[in-house]
């Protein structure tokens, strides 16, 4: 019971905003960066490397008072495919729902292929997700793919 | 069907489409000189030089009557004075009804085709498509075999960096081909060009000798083998010999096959096969007009 009180203490509570839970303890630092939140003004805890029942390790976000769109938070897809997104009020969960893989991601993904129009020329990067489980992502314009190990994000 | 609809990738077409281009094609080598394009001007931009396609849409647009404006290599345009792709292709198609792009880099085509109120034709774009030459086989193989489906199609030599094996290699999957892939070790053909011949539960057979395949085949396409793919000389020294196509090796092939190389030939294919009538390259080249000329009236709607 104690134990349990004390890891509930790792990352505080917020009152309003948004938890996501269950990112690969690896994954954290991508997924702030994929959500844009190292510009937040906005009070955010985040945890990684710690101790999780279902996964062994974990990282977690906590950001206040932001809710985010679907759309928005399917881009985390790629980093932590099992995330867990939990929307608080007033200390209490609201909705708790899981992350989709999107069918197109836009922007935020380099291409890997250093020959892409999009590495040379100001374009936003635009792919389609081939296949959801392994997460290969191919280029709208030079057709070439890149892996989920390949991923640079901007 | 085509109208306006810009040529960027194979797999932009569906089987029928292609079929519809090869038709047209057919009509003008009937008749190539036929000037229905005497109110459009053709823009061909040229961003790095590859003399061979430019001649060939040139003269295609020429036949139909059409204005032919662009460049034929970089330096001489405003790219050099660091102009962005997108604003050479908004400045042209001003000038122009239907732009015909070469860009060294990969995707630049499909690019163009999103900023450009002109369709476009991608005339190759790096090492991912060109579209034009892989229409251009296909009408090639239809005509001298009398139909695309059902072939035994060898392709032979750098198999993996070679974009034209590639593209024929997945159309001709619409056909219901089988593929006999001869080539060294280190220039197979790449396992998702491969996979996509098992997703169509086609066969394909790989050898490492030139001579084992030739009496099975309908068509054998050569190909050139580069030195800088290789990063141990020795190994391109070792090689380079094993995939040159000499005439007596043709003495065992079918009636009906063909040799293809989409050119320029270096020494892959041995002087003396010229003159043997299964040779047929120089034929695959002329080939490349009409279907240029098919492509530009049906996307400019005259055809």
């Amino acid at each position: 019971m104690e134990n349990k009180k004390r890891k509930e203490l790792q990352v505080s509570a917020i009152q309003n905003g948004t938890v996501i839970d269950h990112i690969p303890a690896g994954s954290v630092f991508q997924a702030i960066r994929i959500l844009n939140l190292e510009r937040s003004t906005e009070q955010i805890l985040f945890g990684t490397n710690l101790e999780s029942k279902k996964y062994g390790t974990k990282g977690i976000i906590k950001v206040s008072n932001r809710y985010f769109e679907a759309e928005e938070l399917n881009k985390i897809a790629l980093v932590a495919p099992r995330a867990t997104i939990i929307v608080i009020k007033d200390f209490q969960v609201i909705e708790k729902k899981r992350v989709e893989v999107p069918e197109k991601i836009s922007k935020f993904v380099k291409c890997v292929n250093p020959n892409c129009i999009t590495n040379n020329e100001s374009i936003i990067t635009k792919f389609t997700v081939l296949d959801k489980d392994v997460i290969n992502l191919q280029c709208k314009y030079c057709e070439k793919i890149t892996a989920k190990d390949n991923m640079v994000f901007i | 069907m085509m109208k306006s609809k810009s040529l960027i990738s194979i797999y932009d077409y569906s089987k029928e489409e292609q079929l519809q281009i090869l038709d047209i094609a057919e009509h003008f080598e009937a008749n190539p000189v036929q000037t229905i394009l005497n109110d459009y001007v053709v823009a061909t931009l040229f961003f790095e030089p590859s003399t061979r396609t430019r001649l060939s849409f040139e003269s295609a647009a020429n036949r139909l009557g059409a204005r032919v404006i662009g460049f034929t290599d970089s330096a001489s345009s405003s790219v050099k004075k660091g102009e962005s792709l997108k604003d050479t292709i908004l400045t042209v198609s001003n000038y122009s009804d239907l732009i015909v792009m070469r860009h060294p880099q990969d995707g630049s085509a499909r690019y163009a085709s999103e900023v450009s109120p002109v369709p476009i034709i991608n005339a190759g774009d790096g090492a991912n498509q060109h579209p034009t030459q892989t229409l251009l086989d296909l009408y090639s193989i239809k005509k001298t075999q009398g139909t695309l489906e059902n072939l035994q199609i060898a392709f032979v030599g750098d198999l993996k960096y070679g974009r034209t094996v590639h593209s024929l290699t997945m159309a001709l999957c619409n056909y219901k081909a089988t593929f006999h892939l001869i080539s060294p070790t280190e220039l197979k053909l790449p396992s998702y060009v491969k996979q996509h011949i098992k997703d169509n539960k086609l066969e394909y057979h790989q050898y490492t000798e030139l001579t084992e395949a030739i009496p099975k085949i309908d068509i054998l396409y050569m190909t050139r083998i580069q030195r800088e793919r290789f990063s141990d000389p020795i190994e391109y020294e070792r090689v380079k010999n094993a995939y040159i196509l000499r005439n007596e090796m043709l003495m065992n092939a079918r009636d009906n096959m063909k040799v293809l190389h989409p050119l320029p030939r270096v020494n892959e294919i041995a002087e003396d096969v010229d003159a043997n009538d299964k040779a047929y390259y120089f034929k695959q080249a002329e080939n490349g007009v009409y279907v240029r000329q098919a492509l530009l009236s049906s996307i400019l709607g005259v055809k």
